[in-house]
């Protein structure tokens, strides 16, 4: 009797205390920023653009995967490390820092990682006008010379939700117009009109942004996204 | 006493029961495996066993898997648990990969095996080497069609259990590597494997040229198109091919093409056996029995075990031999884009200056256009197995307004009227029912006319062709046009086009890309070869860029190569009702974009080559990422 008792407090004592051995911390250091040209944020389709995280001097390395949000800004919560920071070639509207980027993680840090975009759109104005949502725009190019990009076109998007781009379907747009005249890109004038919208009939309000396609660059750079109220 | 007779009874078995000859007894031959000596000794055990290794084949589209033949737009899935994949925005960039080298190894074995038999007769011995190599070979293509250049590994590799497996990691080789490989197998095994154009199911000489032409034409056209998407390649050329290759590639598409039309390789032709050139092309697919055109095909035998469905899923619903089918609905975009008789673009004529054309027959706006198209597609107004398929939408009553139904053939009645009519097909199309020709069409192409291919019971053997000859015609066609020689493009066109009752034969000036890409477009539709076709031009990003298509752009610009394909739309059939009313009773058509397409697909620059998964990078780092992923 007593050696089963013994027993029961011994595999009780394992049960409790060998699980530290394969337990590991949760990842409690905090990294975030924006992707940035000359310290404004780089507005852009939400999950469609993303750089890579590396953690080097383990066996087997995986990249951690990062998206930018829509504003530009992004986060990730890592365990402490050393870090290095590179993007997929070919992703992002921007020429990205040509260098990987080596930093050091622990507790929280915010850094700004400074790309250089092709396009940067300036000075956007959205009014509403019975129906329809009319906008405005500069677009000024950033990158001259021999590695310009043209544009392929200039885009008003609007939709029911803070969740605006071009490319997710009727879950990122209600509907969006192209610009008919690129030909002076220091006035760029865009008008939609609001579609009935069953889903959301009685809303007073809508979401819009102005985006830029670059020819042969996938994604594109965006405005912030702007609520319109009426 | 009496318990030691047991004990002393039990001692003497015990003793009696061993023999010297235990191992003889105990060593039994397994009944239940074959062992190598066994095989390797018999060729009908070999053929199995080869069979096997065909039946594991890799194809991009299949019958057993209608929706891998109707992807990219071509067609409506009318299947209410598909249609999320036409409200989503486009392909994760896994999709499509293949990555079996668990195949590539049992023919490395099987031909290291094989090679070492000596009770084969040589020649046999021979055919079927050269068959495992074809196979090998093919599997090499598809996956650098998919996956760009693989690791190229021709022999077993066997762990020697060292705890270091870095030598059996391998690098991948260069896109254009790959294609050489399976460029120099096709020469190597061609004049092997049996010179025998009825040999369908088995690696033939025609086979191999087959194999090499589209292998040849694929390499030129990504060394010439990848010109246009720097961002798709890497820099070891693992994707990518440099563009001077080019011309070698596509002389020696041009090359094995020839040899094929030159009969060299067997009695191969275009199939021709029925006058009505539509029921010709739709029997092109199903006729077994006297088939030219056929190259190379996965075949099945109902009754024999190997059977597909393509037909229970594909039936007109109205009449069909279960409770379901339809699912496959040709877009509105893909019809249009046949061409009429005499070799022009026509959008369908459903209105002239804004007002409704009214025709007097369901099937008259359809009339004088490609033969394919019915050949094909599964007009309103035409049969499938000898019943009439019922696709019209609804009634348009004098002021415009349309009375339709939501059930299948669903009566209901009119305005002014006294008794219940019906107010829409059988076969719908109705928005949202399932297996309704949603779109206003079915498919015909590889269904099956016999009866019970669409019961669960019987199911089709219908055979699925890989290579055929009209699809050689047009590699050379391509190849010769981007030589270079459109005059020899437009000949080999032309017997496509003929064959097809155009009229009008193209001259060599007539012959440009978008001519090309139109003739595989229409003539190779729902084959599982548009997808890449798309890949290799380096158009799947234009033509699918996520932007929807509005109404007046959908029946625009046919025959372009670069025209959007994010959306399929329909075209509904209507019976107009206006008594007295000299129209009352004919049919006109409404251009109709379905409810349920709420996405827009877009091709990313990372989905031209799909990913290798993360499990495969961590076991081996030699592989590199595929680009933009």
């Amino acid at each position: 009797m007593k050696a089963i008792f013994y027993i029961l407090i011994f595999s009780a004592l394992l049960l409790v205390t060998s699980c530290s051995l394969d337990n590991f911390d949760e990842p409690n250091a905090m990294f975030s920023g924006n992707i940035v040209y000359n310290g404004e944020a780089i507005p852009v389709a939400r999950n469609q653009v993303r750089f890579q995280l590396w953690q080097p001097g383990y066996a087997l390395t995986a990249p951690i995967d990062v998206a930018i949000a829509q504003d530009g800004s992004y986060s990730s919560r890592l365990f402490t490390g050393d870090y290095k920071l590179s993007f997929v070639p070919g992703q992002g509207p921007f020429r990205t820092p040509s260098d990987t980027l080596f930093f050091e993680l622990t507790g929280n840090k915010a850094m700004d990682i400074e790309v250089t975009p092709y396009y940067m759109i300036r000075n956007p104005q959205f009014t509403y006008a019975t129906g329809s949502i009319n906008a405005s725009c500069a677009v000024e190019q950033i990158i001259t010379g021999t590695d310009a990009k043209a544009i392929e076109r200039v885009s008003l998007i609007i939709n029911r939700t803070l969740f605006v781009d071009a490319n997710s379907g009727d879950e990122g747009s209600l509907a969006q117009v192209d610009a008919a005249d690129l030909s002076n890109l220091s006035n760029l004038n865009l008008s939609v009109e609001i579609p009935n919208d069953p889903k959301k009939p009685d809303q007073d309000y809508i979401f819009a942004r102005i985006g830029v396609k670059v020819a042969g660059i996938e994604d594109m750079i965006y405005t912030q996204v702007q609520k319109i109220e009426f | 006493m009496k318990k030691y007779i047991f004990t002393v009874i039990l001692a003497a078995s015990l003793v009696w029961g061993c023999s010297k000859n235990d191992e003889e007894f105990l060593d039994r031959a397994p009944t239940s495996i074959l062992t190598q000596d066994q095989i390797f000794t018999d060729p009908s055990a070999v053929l199995s066993l080869l069979g096997d290794l065909y039946n594991r084949y890799e194809d991009f589209g299949r019958l057993d898997d209608w929706a891998s033949v109707a992807d990219f737009n071509i067609a409506y899935w009318s299947e209410a648990g598909r249609y999320p994949e036409f409200q989503n925005d486009g392909w994760g960039f896994g999709s499509w990969s293949t990555w079996n080298y668990g195949y590539i190894r049992e023919i490395n074995l099987f031909l290291e095996r094989c090679e070492e038999a000596t009770e084969l007769d040589s020649s046999l011995k021979s055919r079927f080497l050269a068959e495992a190599r074809f196979l090998r070979a093919s599997y090499y293509f598809e996956m650098a069609k998919r996956m760009g250049g693989v690791p190229l590994i021709l022999e077993s590799e066997t762990y020697d259990f060292s705890g270091d497996a870095s030598y059996l990691q391998h690098p991948r080789e260069t896109e254009a590597s790959i294609y050489d490989f399976v460029i120099s197998e096709a020469e190597a095994i061609k004049d092997i494997l049996p010179t025998n154009a009825d040999s369908k199911s088995r690696a033939t000489k025609g086979a191999a040229l087959a194999m090499e032409t589209r292998a040849a034409l694929y390499a030129g056209s990504i060394a010439r198109y990848g010109a246009t998407t720097p961002q798709v390649s890497l820099p070891g050329n693992e994707v990518g091919i440099p563009a001077s290759m080019a011309e070698g590639y596509y002389t020696k598409a041009l090359t094995a093409a020839e040899s094929i039309i030159s009969g060299e390789a067997g009695a191969y032709d275009l199939y021709n056996s029925k006058p009505n050139l539509s029921e010709n092309f739709e029997a092109l697919f199903y006729d077994k029995a006297n088939n030219p055109e056929a190259i190379f095909v996965e075949d099945y035998k109902v009754g024999g075990g190997k059977t597909h469905d393509f037909t229970i899923k594909n039936q007109p619903r109205f009449g069909a031999e279960e409770e379901e089918g339809g699912r496959i609905n040709p877009s509105l975009q893909f019809v249009q884009s046949f061409e009429l008789l005499d070799g022009t673009y026509a959008p369908l004529a459903n209105e002239v200056g804004g007002n409704p054309v009214y025709y007097d027959n369901i099937g008259d706006i359809f009339q004088d256009r490609d033969a394919r198209l019915a050949g094909t597609v599964i007009l309103p107004g035409t049969t499938f197995k000898s019943k009439p398929v019922d696709i019209w939408a609804g009634i348009v009553l004098a002021d415009g307004s349309i009375v339709s139904g939501d059930s299948r053939g669903q009566e209901k009645t009119l305005p002014g009227g006294t008794e219940q009519v019906q107010v829409v097909g059988f076969d719908g199309p109705i928005d949202g029912l399932e297996f309704t020709a949603q779109t206003g069409f079915y498919i015909r192409k590889y269904q099956d006319p016999n009866t019970g291919s669409g019961r669960r019971g019987t199911q089709s053997d219908v055979w699925f062709i890989r290579y055929r000859f009209g699809e050689v015609l047009l590699n050379a066609a391509e190849a010769a046009f981007e030589l270079g020689q459109p005059d020899v493009a437009a000949g080999y066109l032309n017997r496509v086009r003929a064959r097809a009752g155009i009229t009008t034969p193209l001259t060599g000036a007539d012959v440009d890309f978008d001519r090309i890409a139109h003739e595989r477009y229409v003539e190779l539709a729902f084959e599982g070869l548009h997808f890449f076709d798309l890949k290799r031009w380096r158009l799947a990003h234009i033509v699918l860029d996520g932007n929807p298509i509005n109404e007046t752009e959908v029946i625009q610009n046919i025959g372009v190569a670069t025209k959007r394909e994010t959306q399929p739309y329909g075209i509904w059939p209507y019976k107009y009702h206006n008594p007295g009313d000299p129209n009352d009773g004919k049919y006109l058509y409404k251009v109709s974009r379905l409810s349920r397409i709420t996405g827009a697909d877009r091709f990313q620059f990372g989905n031209y080559y799909s990913e290798i998964g993360q499990d495969l990078i961590n076991n081996n780092p030699k592989l590199i990422r595929n680009p933009n992923q």
